[in-house]
């Protein structure tokens, strides 16, 4: 069985590389000019000189710290305002329907709001990054506590738990599974909005460094640059996979 | 009954009342804040001199034909790689190692491939649409009722007739859930798209309230723009319902 997902995957692995092959024979005949497409070669020349003297190092870490300190704060705060407003019938009552009318707003809007309060800094990104990503860890919080099952309020109130007990014991581990998804969902908005604030202001990044690379018509630099990208959006979301995995074992052998 | 559905609402019209006094009363001059009757006039202004209504034709016209010709891209290839799993697995590495890109990275790509306008915007709406598309569709393929798949052979239809036929319709509301998803997601990356970089839309008419020092007139585009998302979502919940009736929901959830 492992054997046979093991030559599907090779053969899908030749595949890729196949289309990476004809990615190169296109540039090599110059059917797309060479100035919107190099070929795969440019752009991993681009990215190792990148790498061992550029600057490129340090730009993907700037990425990553934006994305990193965004994505954790909205899932704190996330996590806490969504327990915090699901773990009470009142605030569901009040607060839950003006959060689901908030939630289709593209986030990307607030970001002009941002730059005339904060100004073109990297506060501005943190809060940017921040506000986009809380809302699907925020509903996904009080979605999953909303679905506890009843059953387990009653042997908490059976058990004379203390409200606060009753969150971290029974309500959060129950709505785990939801806020994982959403914040797997946040890590993709947070990627994607320091990308745009790195891009709308100049903050060393990425984003920052595929513009300048297409204003100046350096194309094998600019597909390295996305190559990272793309890169860093696998990486982190099979780290986070892995992270559901661990944390949800407990699931599989219910 | 009327009052249970007028409780969510106290919530936001008692904020904007405090935020309301609270700018008239402390006088306050600010390049980022204005007081909700100040937003309300400037939103009534500019839908009278048709600058926002023709942003919105705009945007949402680059958002419509991104959407159209990703959902084609992604439904075609969800359906082929729902049906033939040799396909699907030959291919699976190829996706996985697109599907992570950040629709936004690809800004720059199209910048320089494309120029300014609409055609860049659409390309990028479109990246991004066609992979909710290709993953939903292509588990709502595998998700159809076995039995249909043996009556079509036993009824000898040819691979074509077998999709029209059986296929789509079997899909079809799971399908609709995808397409719901991608228009939103086609509006965010449209808005997000012309905040970065492309003068056109909703989303350049924000940026330039923005630095125009407009806050009224910045945060009745942030109002006009939610209202949007607001819209769109709610015509396609509402044509779900109408078509589909409880199959959409029940198909998603199994």
């Amino acid at each position: 069985m492992s054997a046979a997902a093991m030559i599907w995957r090779m053969a899908s692995f030749a595949v890729a590389a196949g289309f990476v092959g004809v990615w190169q024979l296109i540039a090599n005949l110059k059917l797309v000019s060479p100035v919107f497409l190099p070929g795969p070669d440019r752009a991993w020349t681009a990215l190792m000189r990148g790498f061992t003297s550029g600057d490129l190092a340090s730009k993907l870490v700037g990425t990553l710290e934006h994305m990193a300190y965004g994505w954790l704060a909205a899932s704190i705060a996330g996590i806490a305002l969504g327990a915090l407003i699901g773990s009470s019938r009142l605030m569901r009552i009040y607060i839950a329907p003006s959060l689901e009318f908030l939630r289709p707003l593209p986030v990307s809007a607030i970001i002009p709001v941002a730059i005339a309060m904060l100004g073109l800094t990297e506060g501005m990104a943190l809060f940017v990054i921040a506000f986009g990503a809380i809302w699907p860890i925020m509903l996904a919080t009080i979605h999953g506590f909303a679905a506890v099952e009843p059953r387990l309020y009653e042997v908490a109130r059976a058990l004379q738990m203390s409200r606060s007990a009753m969150v971290f014991k029974i309500a959060l581990p129950s709505a785990l599974p939801d806020i994982l998804a959403g914040m797997r969902l946040s890590l993709t908005v947070a990627l994607i909005l320091s990308v745009v604030c790195e891009v709308l202001a100049g903050l060393d990044g990425l984003g920052h460094w595929v513009l300048l690379s297409a204003r100046a018509f350096r194309s094998a630099d600019l597909f390295a640059g996305v190559i990272l990208l793309g890169a860093m959006g696998y990486v982190t979301s099979v780290a986070m996979s892995l992270a559901e995995r661990r944390l949800l074992a407990w699931q599989s052998t219910r | 009954m009327s009052l249970e559905r007028t409780k969510p609402l106290l919530l936001p019209l008692a904020a904007l009342l405090v935020f309301e006094l609270w700018i008239r009363l402390s006088h306050l001059q600010s390049d980022s804040l204005a007081p909700p009757s100040a937003v309300l006039a400037a939103l009534v202004a500019a839908l009278a001199d048709l600058s926002i209504p023709i942003a919105t034709g705009d945007t949402l016209l680059a958002a419509f034909a991104g959407l159209a010709i990703g959902s084609v891209i992604g439904l075609a290839l969800g359906i082929a790689f729902g049906v033939s799993s040799v396909l699907d697995r030959l291919m699976e590495v190829t996706v996985e190692a697109i599907r992570p890109i950040p629709s936004i990275a690809l800004l720059p790509i199209a910048l320089i491939a494309l120029g300014f306008g609409y055609r860049m915007e659409i390309v990028i709406v479109a990246f991004a649409c066609v992979w909710p598309m290709l993953i939903l569709s292509r588990s709502a393929v595998r998700g159809i009722e076995p039995r249909l798949m043996e009556v079509s052979r036993a009824l000898r239809l040819t691979p074509m007739q077998r999709i029209i036929k059986i296929i789509v319709p079997a899909a079809l509301p799971r399908i609709f859930v995808a397409f719901r998803l991608s228009a939103g997601i086609a509006l965010i990356v449209a808005v997000t798209v012309e905040i970065a970089i492309n003068p056109l839309g909703l989303g350049a008419g924000i940026m330039l309230a923005q630095q125009a020092l407009r806050p009224d007139l910045m945060l009745a585009y942030l109002v006009w723009i939610g209202a949007v998302g607001y819209g769109l979502n709610l015509v396609l919940i509402v044509v779900q319902q109408r078509l589909f009736g409880r199959a959409a929901t029940a198909g998603a959830g199994s």
